[in-house]
């Protein structure tokens, strides 16, 4: 057997796995349970297919860290694979905000365009539309944006330690980004709460919550990521010249921060408008 | 290596659906998009048969016929186009090309073939649920205009659409992701880029091009679900939304999605052309940054799409430009694969005439195209039956031949048998004079102003019409001596050999066994 399947290369032929099947299955449950929700209230077969999609998730990322971990099997050439992959789904990320961000500009720059007489009488020609009263963006949005660059500069903290061995840094880079990050999704909740315009009936409500709402989205996944390489630093994973889940974490949680650089200076800066005393 | 002892093949059902073997998973996807193509062709012939004649014939309700319209489009497309060319042959012949035992991400590979049977399962329930009031299905088409798909049609057949979208677009961006690593990691040693086999840069530039342009299709069909169940007005002109918008969204991915098609079907018909005309194909590196340059190209074109919606002059008049670009690269093509004939010794199996009748299809459809892609001219065509031709010469029976020429090619080496040339002749020259004879006439009742996604039309155009659907049922035919010829090489079949196709197939995949081993490349080749 051993003989039958020698190889002489350094790629890495993964083990037959349940998970991609049980994972388009969950998908499947999932996508049904929503359109049950959207159209009758019920969320349980929602609730169920999205647990199945957490649980695919856990147990097929548990054993990639595995096959890094002890398997052997995460060689120069597969971290590299792992790399590519990873800057690749940044990129289609990155594509993702591009369409939030076409959304908030056709609505932003063309508000007042005469030939769509419906939207020139919502927004009564000028952005933010009239009626709108926006976030001060110096004030929440601001404490945000130093949080979430605080986050950047501790994550990078965490990796230098963690590339000169030094596991009592690793260790508090990533507790004091982790906190940052929650403290993020916090502020944003408030931020939510306090809105004085709501998510339904006016473009400004849907393109700010939904830009926003995805980023904050990946701020909490962002979140969790760099949570799980805090486990697996505690549990004494990574070593100071292989630790690409680190990274991929870190890599993330930067792009997550730029587009939010991007929402801050285009959406709350630049299309706040004259914001509403608080 | 001691920590592969344990990597025990499976056999029955679990050597499928665990997979993490790049043949087995090209295999899957082959064999889904035969399930695509028989239930997305049968759809095309309840259109046919509908127009006819004038008149209502097999439906009683015209939604019904928009239906049949939309699940054709996107089945076609999603699920039997895509999960044969990219997926399938992509699967199967990118690492054997290019000297790698298997993908980057083997166990990623096989998620993103079984988020496709999901995303299928949506779209079929999509058809058995209310739409609009009191019809069954979505008739949005498969652009899915708002408000169409939004206050158009209420009931939960669009969100079924938009998800099985979802599903689908994940399964390809992550098998993109899988291909680009796979092809700049995992070459053999001394294989540099450019002397990669067409075939692998077609799917690598595929790969890009959904990477980059299937995310923001994802940004729209969200905004259209929130529209939909959440009260956004991202689409609603009254809340100051655009429904324009939607249409630049989704064409800033629809149009890479057509290159997206048509681009790995370069690829297959690069290698068939240089086989059977046992000569290097003509002017190599022109061929690769020619399709560079269509799949750059082809993301700065979108509003081509749009010139009636009220578009400024100016941008029109970019767009025209911009468009008629592409025929550039188009012609360094099509010119280079009839260089590469010229002064070869040809021989014309199967595979040959296919490539040679997507050739004749893809110049009729290409010279079709630079006639649309004047603003001034699309005012009269645009959402004619001209435009249906257009498309169907190109991304539709273009990419269908080069999906045949390819089957053809690699059936001996993916099944290890010979199929029977005669029957496959049969099948080409059935379908070749089927196709024409569908989508010629098209061009005329389009001059003519016959709209598109109309289930009667006036009598002036009966005739064409008629023989647009006979043309149909001959194809029909030659899918059936299709089915009959894959049956019968399956079953008695000659055993063929490593290169059944002589000095002429040079590529690496031709000096393995037909089949290859599971494991192939155990030592990686070099080379010179």
């Amino acid at each position: 057997m051993a003989d039958a399947h020698a190889k002489h290369h350094d790629y890495h032929l993964v083990d037959p796995s349940p998970w991609p099947a049980i994972g388009g299955a969950s998908g499947f449950v999932t996508a049904v349970g929503a359109i049950i929700y959207f159209h009758s209230g019920n969320p349980w077969i929602l609730a169920i297919g999205l647990l199945a999609v957490v649980y695919t998730m856990i147990m097929w990322w548990r054993d990639v860290v595995n096959e890094a971990q002890h398997g052997g099997h995460h060689t120069p050439v597969v971290q590299l694979h792992l790399r590519y992959g990873m800057i690749l789904f940044i990129a289609s990320e990155v594509m993702f905000f591009v369409a939030w961000f076409w959304a908030f500009f056709d609505a932003s720059l063309f508000s007042d365009e005469v030939i769509q007489a419906a939207r020139v009488e919502h927004t009564g020609g000028h952005w933010p539309p009239q009626g709108i009263a926006t976030f001060d963006p110096w004030h929440l949005p601001l404490v945000n944006t130093l949080i979430l660059l605080t986050s950047g500069t501790t994550v990078t903290w965490a990796h230098h330690a963690l590339v000169h061995n030094d596991r009592e840094g690793l260790k508090w880079g990533l507790i004091c980004t982790v906190i940052l990050g929650a403290l993020f999704t916090c502020v944003q909740a408030y931020e939510y709460a306090h809105a004085a315009f709501s998510f339904s009936g006016s473009i400004y409500g849907s393109t700010f919550f939904m830009a926003t709402g995805f980023h904050g989205f990946h701020v909490l996944i962002g979140t969790i990521f760099l949570t799980v390489c805090l486990f697996r630093a505690l549990a004494g994973h990574f070593k100071p010249e292989q630790h690409f889940g680190f990274e991929a974490a870190a890599w993330y949680w930067h792009f997550v921060d730029v587009v939010w650089l991007f929402l801050f200076a285009c959406i709350y800066v630049w299309g706040a408008g004259t914001p509403a005393a608080h | 290596m001691a920590t592969d002892a344990h990597h025990a093949d499976p056999k029955g059902w679990r050597r499928w659906v665990l997979s993490t073997n790049h043949k087995d998973i090209g295999t899957l996807y082959l064999c889904f998009a035969l399930i695509g193509g028989l239930v997305g062709g049968a759809m095309s012939i309840g259109l046919r048969m509908e127009l006819q004649e004038p008149g209502m014939q097999i439906f009683g309700d015209p939604h019904v016929f928009n239906v049949f319209t939309t699940g054709h489009g996107l089945i076609m497309v999603f699920f039997m186009i895509m999960p044969s060319l990219f997926g399938g042959f992509g699967n199967w012949f990118v690492p054997l090309m290019n000297g790698a035992p298997d993908m980057a991400f083997p166990r990623l590979n096989n998620f993103s073939f079984w988020l496709l049977p999901p995303a299928l399962g949506l779209l079929v329930i999509s058809l058995f649920v209310e739409g609009p009031p009191g019809g069954l299905g979505a008739g949005i088409g498969w652009t899915a205009y708002a408000p169409l798909s939004t206050s158009g049609h209420p009931g939960p057949a669009v969100d079924f659409a938009i998800l099985s979208l979802h599903l689908a677009g994940a399964s390809s961006i992550l098998s993109s992701i899988n291909f680009i690593t796979t092809i700049f990691n995992m070459r053999a040693p001394g294989m540099t880029m450019h002397k990669m086999p067409l075939f692998s840069w077609s799917i690598l530039i595929t790969a890009f091009l959904l990477l980059l342009s299937l995310p923001v299709l994802a940004g729209a069909i969200t905004m259209l679900l929130t529209d939909r169940n959440f009260g956004t007005t991202f689409f609603e002109a009254s809340g100051g939304g655009d429904p324009i918008l939607f249409q630049h969204l989704f064409w800033f991915f629809g149009h890479p999605e057509v290159y997206i098609i048509i681009i790995p079907g370069f690829g297959i018909v690069s290698q068939v052309i240089s086989t059977f005309s046992k000569k290097p194909v003509f002017g190599y590196l022109g061929m690769v940054y020619a399709m560079v340059a269509i799949g750059v190209v082809g993301f700065i074109v979108w509003a081509h799409h749009m010139y009636t919606v009220g578009l400024d002059v100016d941008t029109q008049a970019y767009f025209v430009a911009a468009t008629m670009v592409i025929a550039v690269p188009t012609g360094v093509k099509i010119f280079s694969w009839i260089a590469t004939m010229w002064g070869g010794s040809i021989r014309f199996p199967a595979a040959m005439l296919f490539a040679i009748g997507f050739l004749f299809l893809f110049t009729v459809g290409g010279v079709t195209g630079v006639v649309l892609a004047n603003a001034g001219i699309d005012r009269a065509m645009h959402d004619t039956y001209y435009v249906v031709a257009h498309f169907h010469y190109t991304m539709s029976i273009g990419a269908l031949f080069t999906l045949f020429a390819g089957w053809y090619y690699w059936f001996p080496k993916m099944s290890g048998r010979m199929y029977s040339e005669r029957l496959a002749q049969i099948h080409f020259w059935l379908l070749f004079a089927g196709v024409n004879l569908t989508f010629f006439p098209q061009h005329f009742v389009g001059l003519a102003g016959m709209p598109r996604r109309f289930a009667d039309y006036p009598d002036a155009y009966e005739g064409w019409n008629f023989v647009s659907s006979i043309g149909s049922y001959i194809s029909v035919l030659g899918m059936l001596v299709f089915v009959i010829a894959t049956v019968q090489a399956f079953r008695t079949g000659k055993k063929a050999g490593n290169n059944p196709w002589g000095e002429g197939a040079t590529t690496l995949e031709w000096s393995l066994t037909s089949p290859p081993p599971v494991h192939c490349y155990t030592e990686l080749p070099r080379i010179k």
